[in-house]
Order: structure tokens, then C-alpha cells, then sequence
């Protein structure tokens, strides 16, 4: 049984997509299911995914952007454009977290993601079944925005606190905005 | 200078800030201690001194343009950064290089692991008062630097190699030099395993300081040779073999108590390991034809499909991984890389808990952080 009717087999209906890209097998559970999907995979016998390599943030907008340009202009006659609101339907989620494990025993590695919108932009924090989650949690906070609820320190790790922007948004510019540290936020104790 | 447990808590604490311009920080990392005396109750550091945007620049440039950029992350052995970007975007290419030029990557990549730990050692060795055998390897260093210099001009940032294979041959100084060089490396570790390894205030320094037990450690992601000072058998080259590693024949040293000594030592053995390798990598090499490719075949202007991957070697500091994202432009749409001393630096809060503030420099050390892979 390869690793993908493993995960499915455990997983069952958690599982809203799974994608095979170059031999590395990624799968997206709902939002809210991710700390128990994560358990799930860190626990069970045949699997053991008990490894975190990384958490890794993406902002997607550029990408729909880019999409949404795309399908209208091929399209130029008018029955396309009236479709258009029609198919949209409620915008999908800007973010991604994407948590990359490693299964020790078997060297086999797995995706795990997770769509995050900009309304809500608080998810479950796993720093409870690795302690390792702490850094890559802080850093998805500073470069995204996304807050981890459950974190025990969800502080800016890269960035000052108090920076204004979150830098790796697709929306903030290469060059910056011209931000300035004030060196008050340097006592800690 | 063990664990002291038998200070008696006072709770009237100093606290001392520690860089991020200072000497023994290696570079630009801070440290802010709580101490009581000379014990420490509580470290946090504080990263970002050197953040420069990498993954930001990266969405910004060409797959191409990129490579430079990578060695400005681990800048002991930027060869390294170079060869796990380049396997990255080959694999999100889907496409395999020449033997040949998987042969060179491999040496030069070995020669950087092997410059790398000389700096570490030497390091170590400095941090704690002992000066001499940092000499002796610097100065093997240097002749390994000199190889990477008639490569392709620069050494200390490299730009090793292209996507899809390598830009040249090993230089000719290699076949001339490497047969004395790797005597000449040996011999200098020699002296560093004389002068250090048994030396009385070596072991005190060293034996039994910040030890980590190896459950902690995988799970604060730790990889490399820090972890396998703890006891963990685990190395990307025997785990997950790429290019001709499952070939060559090699041992993966581990240590037990996973303390300073424990990384100095699988350090220093590692050299020797290396060394072993670039010997059958070498011979291998020597087999091929001489105009045997260097280059697959790779279009001018990348353009990788719509996808996701993420690939990872074994650095000399541990995994070293790119995760990369393309929306099927010549521009990456995201890069995340996952730098090995990132995930061993979080833990060093509870690694120095207790421990006396001289031994803080001793653990910094060891544990290789190096500031530009960590704030990238």
C-alpha cells in the first residue's frame, strides 16, 4: 500500500484535496480539523509522521489575480462576461499554512495545508505536539499576519515588534515602506 | 564547568545583554540574559539582526538571478546553499543532470563541508581560550579556498554551478593539489584531535556541557551534526541518497550525550568522512570521458510547470531544504527555505538553561549558528 492510500485510508473524508507534483504527495485538510489531522499523522502506527521540517506561509492573491486576468481575456464576447459573477461565488481563501513533515522511519514525506482567509485570520497553533512549531509559527506571524491561537509567545521573530506591515504579503513592496526602528522594544526583562 | 545545580537562587538577577556586536556572537546574534551570578536563569534570544529579505528578493528575481543570492545564506560554505537550490529548481523542472556534473557537485560540496567544520572547530576552539589549532586549520582552509578561487573566481561566495548542471570542469589545480591537500587536511586534524581531544581543560570545558537528550531534539526539527551528537544515526546522504551518495562508502559518526565535546567530535570525524568520499567521488570522476556533458538540457529563460516542491540536502550544518512554489512564470512565486541552524537555535534558550555564561559562548559555538542562514 503506497503512502497516498495510507494517508487516505486514515484521513477518510478530513482530506479536501491531494495532489501528487514531482513524487511529493500534498494534502489539504479544513482549517479547524489541522491540529488533530497533524496528531493523527504524528501518532498512528504505519505512518509516524513525528518530524516537523518547516511551516511555511503563502499569499496567494497575486496568484488568483493573475488567474482571474487570464480567463477573461481570451474571452472578449459578451455571453463570457455575463457568466462571470455567476461562477465566482465567495472569494478563495487568501493564505496558505503549509506544514511540512518527515516520517524518521521511512524517510517518506508528507504536505500538509491548510487555506487560511482574510477574515479569519486565526488558526490553531501546533506548538503542543512539537515544540519546534514555535520559531516557524512566530515566523508565518511576522511575514503573513496569520495569528496561532494557543502560541505561548506569538511575538515578531524576524521583523521589530511594532513594525507596521507584514513584509512577505504580496501586496507590500520589494523596497519597503521606509519603516524606522525606535529601539524602545529592546528591553525584554 | 557542569550544570550548577546547587546555586542557591536569590532571585536578585542581573541582566546582561550579550551583542548583537560582540566578538564571541558570531556575527550579529543578541542574547538577553537573566543571570544569577555567573548562572543563567533564563536566555532569549533575539534574531533578525540580519534579515535581509531573501524569500522576498527571491520572488522578485529570476530562478537564475537567484543563485547568487543563496550564498550570501550559509557564507562558510556557500557551495552548499548553491547545490540545494539548484537540486530544488531541477527537480521542480523535473529534469536529472549529467553524471558528470553530479560528480563535481558532490566534491566541491564535500570541500565545503569540510571548510565549514574547519571554521567550526576552529571557532570553538578560540571561543574557549584555545587559539593554536585554529591556525592549523585555517591555513588547510585557505589551500581549499584557493581550489574554489581557480573554480570560478570567488571564495567566499561561490555561485557554484548552474540550473541543470555545472558552468566547468574541476579546475587544474584540483588534480595537482588534491592529493597533498587531503595529507596536509588530515594531518592538521591530527593536531586539532592532539591538541584539543584529550587536553584536561578541553574535557572540562567541554564533557557534560549543555547536553540535549535526542528526543528533544527531533523535536525541535534538529538535524546535522547536532543531532547526531545526541545519538540519532540520521544523514540525508544515507537516509535519502542523492546523486551518487549510496555509492560511495562512508560511515555517519554519532555521539551520546549530544554535549559540546559530542559535536566537536562528530565534527572532526566528519572531516575524515568526507575526505573518504571525495576519494571515490574522484576516481569516479576520473572514469568519465573528458568531454563527457557538464549541462542537461535546460531552456535559456526557466519556466517551470504550475507546482509545488520542496527538496533538501544534508548541509554541513544539517538540512537544508527549498520549498518552492511557481505559478508557471520565470519568476518564482514563493521560496521558503528551511535552514538547518533556524530550527537548532530555538532550542537554545532551554539548551543554556543553568549553565554558567562562559559556556553559553562554548554552546553558540558549537552549535554553528551561522547569522545569515538564520535571519536569511
Amino acid at each position: 500500500m503506497g503512502l497516498k492510500e495510507k494517508v487516505q485510508d486514515l484521513l477518510g473524508n478530513d482530506i479536501l484535496d491531494i495532489v501528487e507534483y514531482r513524487g511529493d504527495l500534498t494534502i489539504e485538510v479544513p482549517k479547524s480539523k489541522n491540529v488533530k489531522v497533524l496528531k493523527a499523522l504524528k501518532e498512528v502506527e504505519g505512518l509516524q509522521f513525528d518530524f516537523l521540517v518547516d511551516i511555511v506561509g503563502v499569499d496567494n492573491s497575486a496568484l488568483y489575480e493573475k488567474k482571474k486576468a487570464k480567463k477573461k481575456k481570451p474571452k472578449g464576447d459578451e455571453e463570457a462576461e455575463e457568466k462571470e459573477p455567476v461562477k465566482e461565488g465567495p472569494p478563495p481563501p487568501r493564505f496558505e499554512v503549509v506544514y511540512l513533515l518527515l516520517a524518521l522511519s521511512t524517510n517518506e514525506r508528507l504536505r500538509v495545508k491548510i487555506r487560511v482567509s482574510e477574515d479569519d485570520l486565526e488558526v490553531d497553533s501546533i506548538t503542543g505536539l512539537w515544540r519546534g512549531a514555535n520559531w516557524p509559527e512566530r515566523e508565518v506571524y511576522d511575514m503573513f499576519g496569520i495569528r496561532f491561537k494557543g502560541h505561548p509567545n506569538l511575538k515578531r521573530l524576524l521583523m521589530w515588534e511594532g513594525f507596521p506591515a507584514h513584509p512577505l504579503r504580496k501586496d507590500y513592496p520589494l523596497e519597503g515602506q521606509g519603516e524606522q526602528r525606535d529601539f524602545d522594544d529592546c528591553r525584554f526583562f | 564547568m557542569a550544570k550548577n545545580n546547587n546555586a542557591p537562587i536569590t532571585g536578585d538577577y542581573v541582566t546582561i545583554n550579550i551583542g548583537p556586536s560582540h566578538p564571541a556572537m558570531h556575527g550579529t546574534l543578541r542574547v538577553v540574559c537573566k543571570t544569577d551570578g555567573e548562572t543563567i536563569v533564563e536566555a532569549i534570544p533575539e534574531i533578525g539582526y540580519l534579515h535581509r529579505g531573501v524569500e522576498k528578493l527571491g520572488e522578485n528575481l529570476t530562478y537564475h538571478q537567484f543563485i547568487p543570492i543563496t550564498d550570501r545564506l550559509n557564507y562558510c560554505s556557500a557551495i552548499a546553499n548553491n547545490v540545494a537550490y539548484e537540486k530544488a529548481v531541477e527537480k521542480l523542472l523535473g529534469i536529472e543532470i549529467p553524471e558528470k556534473a553530479k560528480l563535481i557537485r558532490v566534491i566541491m560540496k564535500e570541500l565545503a563541508r569540510i571548510a565549514d567544520h574547519q571554521v567550526c572547530v576552529g571557532i570553538l576552539g578560540v571561543d574557549l581560550g584555545a587559539f593554536t589549532p585554529f591556525f592549523y586549520l585555517i591555513i588547510q582552509r585557505e589551500e581549499i579556498y584557493d581550489i574554489f578561487e581557480w573554480y570560478n573566481g570567488a571564495r567566499l561566495t561561490n555561485t557554484f554551478g548552474r540550473i541543470g548542471g555545472v558552468n566547468a570542469d574541476l579546475p587544474e589545480i584540483f588534480h595537482t593539489k588534491w592529493p597533498k591537500l587531503k595529507d596536509t587536511i588530515r594531518k592538521a586534524n591530527d593536531e586539532t584531535d592532539k591538541l584539543l581531544t584529550h587536553n584536561r581543560i578541553w574535557m572540562d570545558r567541554t564533557i557534560g556541557v549543555n547536553p540535549f537528550s535526542p528526543e528533544d531534539a527531533l523535536e525541535y526539527g534538529f538535524t546535522g551534526p547536532c543531532l547526531r551528537a545526541t545519538g540519532v544515526k540520521r544523514d540525508l546522504r544515507k537516509d535519502e541518497p542523492y546523486y551518487f551518495y549510496n555509492q560511495f562508502d562512508f560511515e555517519v559518526p554519532v555521539g551520546k550525550h549530544g554535549d559540546v565535546f559530542d559535536r566537536y567530535y562528530v565534527r572532526l570525524i566528519e572531516m575524515e568522512e568526507s575526505i573518504k568520499i571525495i576519494d571515490q567521488a574522484y576516481t569516479m570522476y576520473k572514469e568519465l570521458p573528458p568531454d563527457a556533458p557538464l549541462m542537461a538540457k535546460v531552456p535559456k529563460i526557466i519556466k517551470p510547470p504550475e507546482g509545488e516542491i520542496y527538496s533538501a540536502i544534508e548541509s554541513p550544518n544539517g538540512e537544508l531544504g527549498f520549498f518552492i512554489k511557481s505559478d508557471g512564470t520565470d519568476k518564482p512565486y514563493r521560496i521558503k527555505i528551511r535552514p538547518p541552524c533556524y530550527m537548532v537555535y530555538q532550542a537554545f534558550p532551554e539548551l543554556v538553561k543553568g549553565e554558567m555564561i562562559a559556556d553559553t559562548i562554548a554552546c553558540l559555538s558549537s552549535l554553528n549558528i551561522i547569522a545569515g542562514e538564520l535571519d536569511r
